[in-house]
């Protein structure tokens, strides 16, 4: 067990290693440097900058540089943002993203997982129809025309009742997450539910479930102890990718809602060619990422004593 | 010992003593198998249609629909769908001075405390979306009106709207309004001044002016001929039956152009990325061991990486240069990045052909690995890499859109369903065809593609073969 988390940490390490040298180069690929938009910035002031930063050094010395750095934990100051440290920003913005992503995981695993294990009890019968044909549309539709249908409908609630019900834009409070989280969750949900719905029907008529029936357990406590269970094994071990895919949905929803989430100084930091704040958010995401899969693989162990982690 | 007389009749295959051995039905081949399931899937053959007619509109749709999806239609503007609309033709731009009452003096000789509002407030001539002319008659000592419109009914002096204008003349006696006139109603308010402040004294009217086009615009796009051409006629102005968007460019055009460049980047990546898998992971899965593993750790890095992060960042990288469109650079980034997939896919595949029976036994029988590879072990992966293919569409599709509609994506004019929903967003409330349409092709093929291969996986699984 310790020597399987051991190995696992260490291809974790190696991979963000492999994230970092790859949008190191990937970033200096891109014509023009952070500098360019420099206003009215006279050779010797643009020099200065450079040297300042780095930038004049060949891009071997400053990968190695930046290599260092990253080691250290520290991802410099941004280009765009004088004085403010790229920590800082990760430290400050991040939570919030982390915050709607789990608020959204958590409803996405939760409504899949009920509306999987009804739709699967009452196979081909209405609720099943109903749930699933709505679950293929939720699949269908881009997850922006949700975020903005979302909004759209608060401004009706909103209108048809005179007050905030639920405020349409912002951050702060858990009403201003709420909107964002569902429309954020809603194409994970359905993916949760079609996984919860054909894995609750492969259990459904196990052995084991016979047995419980053969020895007189009630209905619910089959339910509870033994398909849902075991149903919810699949379940789990595609919420780790499933964490990756939401954090970064999460740019439309940020942008729709006006959240300061992270996903937004990402997508600015790229078009102004912000090379710390590139690297760092990056850096920082692609750690995150990387380490969810392993947490949730080394959790799979826990809950399926089956699965022997060697 | 007597010799048997053998001839040659003695060694043919005895007739078949009974019809039990003779095959009821014609064999089927996988594929003739796997088309008669899909058959009978009605939700997978509706898909199937949906994708051809798709196909259909973005192919045959622009040879039919043949007006230039980069056209302004600039007097229909956010023009919401339905049947053609007709014009009121005025005449080119003319100038129009507000009548003066040479009875009335052009600035109070006092300042009276309070006056009355104007009487007798009338359009003259036909109110057009071009120009709104009002005239009335003056007030005795006014040093001058104000003029306001709105979109909703005044309350006595409140609510008067958006201030057109201030004249600071008693005696004129008229107004003319041509400040983006839409042909919806409007409330003109004109209230008495004396040439400085405003008094509480005011006249209210309403107004619908009616949509109109200018004689020399009717002209250049050939809804009239030169030689007909006479203000007051009506018009039958181009037909838009999606509507036209926030700049006046048509919605059905426009669809179809960014059906050609969504459909292109949704097909075209995953079939390269798709053949780079199989050949990356046939090569592993073939080579087996040492190999093999190298690759694949390879491949498990470029998992790891985050997906739209890099999408964005390779989407800069491979650079967009003036007047080109970006659909380039997208495609190599979805490329690079998606390629790993399909690779373990068919590395999983191979590996589990490769100890199969009937491999050994061909091996056995002295056949040649080429014959191994393309004979039985890509026939036996081709119906898991075609359910892949179809279920790669619909997310390619949706990065496209995604890219497009966060403003990383295709670069404008170019239209694809992604940037028209970009667009189409900023005018949601107002009009909502704008955002409706491309979001609804978006799904209409992600969907089709979905349900699509359902249907194919389901058909193309052997273990459900002939169950007939």
């Amino acid at each position: 067990m310790g020597r399987y988390i051991l190995e696992r940490l260490v291809g974790g390490v190696i991979t963000v290693w492999f994230i970092a040298t790859a949008t190191f180069f990937a970033m200096h690929a891109v014509p023009g440097d952070p500098l360019m938009n420099e206003k009215a910035a006279t050779p010797e002031i643009r020099a200065n900058l450079a040297k300042q930063y780095g930038l004049d050094r060949p891009l071997p010395e400053q990968y190695v540089i930046f290599l260092g750095n990253m080691a250290r934990g520290d991802f410099g100051i941004s280009f765009t943002q004088q004085n403010r440290k790229v920590n800082d920003i990760i430290r400050d913005h991040f939570p919030v993203s982390a915050l709607l992503g789990v608020l959204a995981i958590g409803i996405a695993a939760a409504g899949g997982i009920v509306w999987g294990a009804i739709t699967a009890l009452y196979r081909n019968r209405l609720p099943d129809v109903v749930i699933m044909s709505l679950v293929i549309l939720c699949i269908s539709v881009p997850s922006f025309v949700f975020a903005a249908l979302g909004q759209l409908a608060l401004v009706n609630v909103n209108q048809w009742f005179g007050v905030s019900v639920l405020p349409v834009a912002g951050w702060g409070t858990l009403a201003h997450m709420l909107m964002p989280a569902l429309v954020l969750g809603l194409g994970t949900m359905a993916l949760l539910t079609r996984l919860m719905r054909s894995s609750m029907l492969d259990v459904i008529n196990e052995d084991y479930v016979r047995t419980a029936k053969a020895k007189g357990l009630s209905k619910t406590r089959i339910f509870t102890h033994h398909q849902l269970r075991n149903a919810i094994l699949p379940v789990v071990t595609v919420l780790g990718p499933q964490v990756a895919a939401i954090t970064t949905g999460g740019f439309v929803v940020e942008m729709i809602f006006a959240i300061p989430g992270l996903g937004r100084y990402f997508v600015q930091a790229v078009q102004q060619l912000d090379y710390t704040v590139i690297m760092g958010t990056t850096v920082f995401y692609g750690a995150f990422l990387v380490f969810m899969v392993i947490v949730v693989d080394i959790l799979y162990g826990f809950i399926d004593p089956r699965v022997r982690l060697k | 010992m007597t010799s048997l007389k053998l001839s040659a009749e003695d060694f043919a295959p005895a007739p078949p003593a009974s019809d039990a051995e003779r095959i009821a039905r014609p064999s089927l081949s996988y594929w003739e198998d796997a088309w008669q399931r899909l058959k009978q899937n009605t939700r997978a053959l509706i898909s199937l249609y949906i994708v051809i007619a798709l196909a259909a509109f973005t192919l045959i749709g622009p040879l039919l629909w043949t007006i230039d999806p980069s056209q302004q239609d600039l007097n229909q503007i956010s023009q919401a769908p339905g049947l053609p609309k007709s014009a009121v033709l005025v005449e080119d731009r003319s100038a129009w001075s507000a009548p003066i009452d040479e009875r009335h003096p052009e600035a109070p000789s006092g300042y009276p405390d309070t006056l009355p509002s104007v009487t007798n407030l009338r359009v003259d001539g036909e109110p057009t979306t071009h120009y709104v002319r009002l005239v009335w008659s003056p007030v005795q000592d006014a040093g001058g009106y104000a003029v306001y419109r709105n979109n909703t009914a005044p309350e006595g002096m409140f609510n008067l709207g958006l201030p057109l204008s201030t004249l600071t003349a008693g005696n004129i006696t008229g107004y003319e309004d041509r400040l983006n006139l839409n042909s919806e109603t409007y409330y003109y308010s004109i209230v008495t001044t004396d040439g400085f402040d405003e008094f509480d004294s005011v006249q209210t009217i309403e107004v619908t002016p009616t949509q109109s086009i200018r004689v020399s615009e009717a002209i250049s796009r050939g809804l009239i001929g030169a030689e007909d051409a006479n203000p007051g006629d009506r018009v039958t102005l181009s037909f838009h039956p999606f509507g036209t968007d926030y700049l006046g460019r048509d919605m059905l055009a426009r669809l179809m152009e960014g059906a050609r460049v969504s459909l292109f980047i949704g097909l075209v990546a995953p079939l390269i990325y798709v053949l780079i898998g199989i050949i990356y992971g046939g090569f592993a899965g073939y080579f087996g061991g040492r190999f093999d593993q190298v690759l694949m750790r390879f491949a498990d890095f470029v998992v790891a990486l985050p997906f739209l992060l890099f999408m964005i960042l390779f989407k800069i990288a491979f650079g967009i240069g003036p007047g080109e469109n970006g659909i380039f650079p997208m495609l190599l980034a979805l490329i690079l990045l998606l390629w790993p997939a399909t690779a373990r896919l068919v590395r999983g595949q191979v590996l589990q052909i490769r100890e199969q029976g009937y491999i050994e036994a061909a091996r056995l029988l002295g056949a040649s690995p080429s014959y191994i590879i393309f004979r039985h072990i890509l026939p036996n992966t081709v119906g898991v890499i075609l359910v892949t293919l179809t279920f790669a569409v619909p997310s390619a599709i949706f990065t496209e859109a995604f890219l497009s509609f966060i403003g990383m994506g295709v670069a404008p004019p170019t239209p694809s369903w992604g940037s028209m929903c970009n667009e189409g967003v900023k005018t949601m409330l107002s009009h909502p065809h704008e955002l409706f349409f491309p979001a609804l092709f978006i799904s209409i093929t992600v969907l089709a593609f979905n349900l699509l291969g359902d249907g194919l996986s389901e058909a193309l699984d052997s273990r459900m073969r002939a169950r007939s």
